[in-house]
Parts: structure tokens; C-alpha cells; sequence
């Protein structure tokens, strides 16, 4: 079980340092690498909300469809309604809360493998529901035209000042889903996740509480999608089919689904690894292959679990408590 | 009513098809309790190889099948040995693995297909078998059923006969009182990933002259092998040939009066809804915990 951070002299000074460098950055970028610190700042809200939904131990593949509901909800409402991205933002969260809400009542019957392949088909199913309908989703090429908003005139389409409201966006939410994570909410999906049975007969209503996870992390992720869409101006069902949601899953495996900071992690050293190996071209997906399969052979709980394995090689501290992959 | 009738008979063999790949997939679930998101992109590769041999090549039809399902069984192999025998103790890491193969096979079907547009391979069957005036079933689709059909008679055969089916069935059902009496468990999921892989390169070599053969085909191929696989219920081989050959023609309706993407979707839903009243599918049977 992790520790909630304390108030210490170090954690107040390394949290102030990490604030400067977060505010620093796109002030020492390009234009074309301050749209992906924006694109990698909302990936980051993807990830911790989708580790809510896996804390119950059920690894779903409806992820980034949810994220696309948020997105098609503010586009729609940005288009019709004129509606500014203050309202659209909560409300594209409510209707991917709404969807999954709907969602648990087949899916959470299942579980394990029944639950991802579950899951996916729900998915798929949405995501084609766009495809056909052309008039409402406008098809394949998916709904454009949406425009960051203009407030106390600052005019949001700029990277640098939407960057700094998704930064400020994404902060509350993140804080928000730790505080859900070490609640007695967050308590009671671990302890779903490792002994399902003994949770059920201590009075706990399993169902009840993966409803719950799944529920809560589609709004946030919902959110996202509302805040890509804001910015990107468009969204179309390719943007979150089963591609970007398997590289949700790369990005929680490689930085390690145990802890808080884990998929934080992954999604921030894949993109810059990504980056660095742009200039492969064709090769690029190759090459994640192979790293995604070199780090689950040989670093199963992910880059998170590096500092403890050195720790542990130099004999300072003792050897982490790795907890096991799997429930038996 | 001929259209009906032609529908029904081209279910039948888009059919067989289907299930070729799905019994694959089935069998390595069923062994070794991986989802293998990569068995679409076997199916895939054993397109671009009939691509690559017989119309860049020139290479005889047959021969370069045989090429494919060979080259298909030893990717299979080497999944097998290399990501699936140590990531054993953990589905979700197998899972993983294959998604990474997938990314792996789609580059280099890109590198040697190229990126342009989707390929084409000539039938090598020419003519139209023409049954009792109005039923026309172009011989390229003939042979296509002959090879299904036996491929899946064969297996049948080999899992009901041979010692090595029942061994590899006691294995689908339990694992380690499998190994209690002595059966050798990577031998047999060797034999399994190997016949799966296999099955999957046929399914693709025999496709090739009837479809765009592209490095993503696979993606619908996968979506199909999941349908089926869960409406004929996970670790039924009987139920996936079943529930392949009643999709097939289900989707080939569906797409007749209302469109591909149409049918897709309801074949979604049914799936959805196989899962919530009978998780077990179609002629499941009940899978240990």
C-alpha cells in the first residue's frame, strides 16, 4: 500500500522545483513541441484515469472511446449551442459518465478476459456508431471547427496560455483522483482488485464499487477529451480507436500500474522517446513494439520500479515489496 | 430469392473462412490462456506472402501457400518460445506481448509491400461454377472451402483421435492436473500455438485473391475472431466453426441490405448480449477458474 505524500521540507521544496521547470518549459520550446507538451499534458490525465478504472484489477479496452464521447459532446454542443468551453468542459466529462453508468450494467457482469473483449466490442460499437451516422458525427472525417475560447481577453488558440489552463485543468483533476486513490474508496478497489471474496464478506458491494471506478475514471477522461478537442479543433473516430487505446495500455505498462506516479511516468518518457525517434519514420511503431515487449520480459512493474531494483543492487535500503502481477 | 440463396452460399464460405482463423485463436486461448492480438496480423502476413511469391514473384499458387502456412507456423513458434512460454504466470503481460508483435508485423509488411495502396492478387482459379442456373460461385471460392473444410476436419481429427489432441484438450481443461499425469505442457502448447498459427497463415493465403491485402487488414479480421469466438464460447472449437459459419452469413445479410459498417455494429451488439445471457456462448462449456 502506498503512503500518502507527507508535508516535509523535501517534498515542499522538490514540489516547488517541479512547478518552475512544468511553468518554465514551453517558454524554451518550439511552436511544434508546445502543442505536444499540450497533447502530452492531457495523455498524462489519460493515464491516471484509467489506472482508477484498472485499480479493481479489470483492464478495459472502452478507455479511449470514452475519451472520444467527451470530445464528440463538446464539439457537439460548441457547434449547435454555441456553448463555450467553460460548460462543454463538465459536460463532456457528465456524458462520458453518463455512457459508462449505462455501460456497467452489461459489462460489469463480466470480468477478466470477458470484461476486455467486453468492452472492446462496446467500443467499437460507439466508435462505428460515428462512422455511420454521418449527419449527426459527420463520419469518418469526425466534427471540426471547434474553437478555444477568449477570456479576459487572452485568447486561448495560443499554445503557451492553453497549455497553462490544461496544466491548470489536469492539476486539479490529477489531485482530485489521488484523493479518490487514498480514500476509503480507493482502499476498498485494492482491496476488490487482491481478494475479491474476503471484500465481498466483509459487507462490501464489489459491483457497486468497479461501477464506481469505471464511472469516475470515463469523466475524467472525458474531460481530456474536451480539452484535446478545444485545442486540436476537430476529432474524428481514428483519433481514439483501438491505436491510441493501446498506446493508453503501453504507456500504463511501461512506467508501472502499481503506484500513483507509474503511467505519469510511462506517457511522459514514451513521448519523449518518441520524439528522439521520429526521424525513423516507417520503423517507429517497430521500434515501440520492441520496447514494449523488451519491458514487460524484463521490467514487469515498469520504469517506476527502477529506483528501487538500484537501491536494492547498491545494498542501500532494502528490496521493494513488489507486490504480485496477479491475483491467482 | 437468388439473391437470398447466393447470400446463404457465400455466408457459408466466407464461413469457413472465419473459422479457420477463430479455431486458431481458440486453441491458444484455450492452451494457454492468451488473448493473441496479434492473430490478425498472421492472418495478414500469410496474405503478403501469396502477395509477394505469386504475383511479385511467380511463384505457382499452391507452392506459395504451403511457403505461408510455413513461414506463419514458425512466427507462431517463435511468439511461443520467446513472449508466451516466460510471461506464463501473467495473461496481461502475453496480451501485451502480442500487441507488440503486431506492431512489429505490420512494419515490416509495410517495409516490404511498400506504403502505397492496397495490394491485389490475381485468382488463379479462373470460371464461375454455375449451380442449377442462377447460383454462381466463382471457383477461386470452391477451392477456398475445399482447403477450410479439410484444414477443420483435419483438426477435428487430430483432437479427437490422436493422443496428442486429447493430451492438448486435457490441457484447455486443466492445466496442472494435466501435468500430474505427465503430459508435457510446452510440448503441447508448441503444438497448439503451431496448429493455431498455422490455421491463420492458410486462412490468409487463402483470402489473398479475394480481398485488398493491406499491412492493417488485420484489424477486421481480429474484431471477427473475437465475435466469434465469444458467440461460439471461449474454448468451444465446435461453437467457434459453428458460430463462424453463422456469422459469416448473418454479416454477409446484414452487409447485402444495409451496408458493412451496419453489419459490424450488430454483430457488436449480438456479441454484447451472447456475453451478458450466456457468457459461455453457444455450445460452451463452463472454463475452470
Amino acid at each position: 500500500m502506498n503512503s500518502q505524500v507527507k508535508l516535509t521540507v523535501q517534498n515542499v521544496v522538490g514540489g516547488a522545483i517541479l512547478l518552475a521547470v512544468v511553468l518554465a518549459v514551453p517558454h524554451f520550446l518550439k511552436f511544434y513541441h508546445q502543442d505536444l507538451l499540450i497533447y502530452l499534458t492531457i495523455n498524462i490525465l489519460v493515464v491516471c484515469s484509467y489506472r482508477l478504472v484498472t485499480l479493481t484489477g479489470e483492464w478495459s479496452l472502452i478507455h479511449a472511446v470514452m475519451m472520444g464521447v467527451g470530445a464528440y459532446t463538446a464539439s457537439l454542443l460548441f457547434i449547435h449551442y454555441d456553448l463555450g468551453m467553460w460548460f462543454t468542459l463538465p459536460l463532456a466529462g457528465g456524458a462520458s459518465a453518463l455512457i459508462a453508468a449505462l455501460l456497467c450494467f452489461p459489462l460489469l457482469r463480466m470480468t477478466q478476459f470477458y470484461f476486455l473483449i467486453g468492452s472492446f466490442a462496446a467500443g467499437e460499437a460507439i466508435r462505428l456508431t460515428w462512422i455511420e451516422f454521418v449527419s449527426v458525427f459527420g463520419g469518418t472525417g469526425g466534427l471540426r471547427g471547434v474553437e478555444a475560447p477568449i477570456l479576459w481577453g487572452i485568447d486561448f488558440i495560443d499554445p503557451i496560455p492553453y497549455y497553462y489552463l490544461t496544466l491548470l485543468i489536469v492539476g486539479i483533476c490529477l489531485l482530485i483522483l489521488y484523493r479518490i486513490e487514498h480514500s476509503r474508496i480507493g482502499l476498498t478497489l485494492h482491496a476488490i482488485h487482491w481478494k475479491t471474496p474476503l471484500a465481498e464478506s466483509v459487507g462490501v458491494n464489489a459491483w457497486r464499487y468497479r461501477a464506481l471506478a469505471f464511472i469516475l475514471g470515463s469523466f475524467f477522461v472525458g474531460i481530456a477529451g474536451g480539452l484535446k478537442v478545444n485545442y486540436l479543433g476537430s476529432v474524428s473516430p481514428n483519433q481514439v480507436g483501438i491505436g491510441f487505446m493501446v498506446f493508453i495500455l503501453i504507456w500504463v505498462i511501461v512506467g508501472g500500474y502499481n503506484k500513483f506516479y507509474g503511467p505519469i511516468i510511462g506517457v511522459i518518457a514514451l513521448t519523449v522517446f518518441d520524439e528522439a525517434i521520429r526521424t525513423f519514420e516507417v520503423l517507429r511503431p517497430a521500434i515501440y513494439g520492441a520496447v514494449l515487449i523488451l519491458s514487460i520480459l524484463f521490467l514487469p512493474l515498469g520504469l517506476e520500479s527502477i529506483p528501487g531494483k538500484l537501491k536494492s543492487w547498491f545494498g542501500i535500503g532494502t528490496a521493494p515489496n513488489e507486490p504480485p502481477l496477479t491475483d491467482q | 430469392m437468388e439473391l437470398f440463396l447466393q447470400s446463404i452460399v457465400f455466408g457459408f464460405i466466407q464461413g469457413g473462412f472465419f473459422a479457420l482463423f477463430a479455431v486458431g485463436l481458440v486453441l491458444i486461448f484455450g492452451v494457454m490462456g492468451v488473448v493473441n492480438f496479434a492473430h490478425g496480423e498472421l492472418v495478414m502476413v500469410g496474405a503478403f506472402t501469396i502477395w509477394l511469391l505469386h504475383s511479385q514473384y511467380g511463384i505457382g499458387y499452391i507452392p506459395a501457400l504451403m511457403i505461408a502456412v510455413v513461414l506463419v507456423t514458425a512466427i507462431g513458434l517463435l511468439m511461443e518460445r520467446l513472449l508466451f512460454r516466460p510471461t506464463r504466470s501473467d495473461p496481461l503481460a502475453g496480451l501485451i506481448c502480442s500487441i507488440g508483435v503486431l506492431f512489429i508485423l505490420q512494419v515490416v509488411a509495410t517495409l516490404v509491400g511498400g506504403d502505397g495502396p492496397s495490394k491485389q492478387v490475381t485468382p488463379p482459379y479462373h470460371g464461375t461454377l454455375v449451380l442449377f442456373e442462377f447460383m454462381r460461385i466463382p471457383y477461386q471460392r470452391v477451392f477456398s472451402l475445399i482447403i477450410s473444410a479439410s484444414a477443420l476436419g483435419a483438426l477435428w481429427f487430430f483432437l479427437t483421435r490422436s493422443k496428442f489432441g486429447w493430451a492438448l484438450r486435457a490441457v484447455a481443461q486443466d492445466r496442472e492436473a494435466a501435468e500430474l499425469q505427465g503430459i508435457n505442457t510446452n510440448r503441447i502448447s508448441v503444438i497448439a500455438i503451431g496448429v493455431g498459427a498455422a490455421l491463420a497463415g492458410l486462412a490468409g493465403g487463402l483470402v489473398a485473391p479475394l480481398t485488398n491485402i493491406n499491412p492493417h487488414m488485420g484489424h477486421n479480421v481480429i474484431i471477427i475472431a473475437f465475435i466469434v469466438t465469444i458467440v461460439g464460447g471461449v474454448g468451444s472449437l465446435s461453437g467457434a466453426v459453428l458460430a463462424a459459419i453463422l456469422y459469416a452469413m448473418f454479416h454477409t445479410f446484414m452487409t447485402v441490405y444495409f451496408g458493412g459498417t451496419v453489419a459490424t455494429i450488430f454483430g457488436l451488439i449480438m456479441m454484447v448480449v451472447v456475453l451478458i445471457v450466456k457468457p459461455t456462448g453457444i455450445m460452451g462449456v463452463k472454463v475452470s477458474e
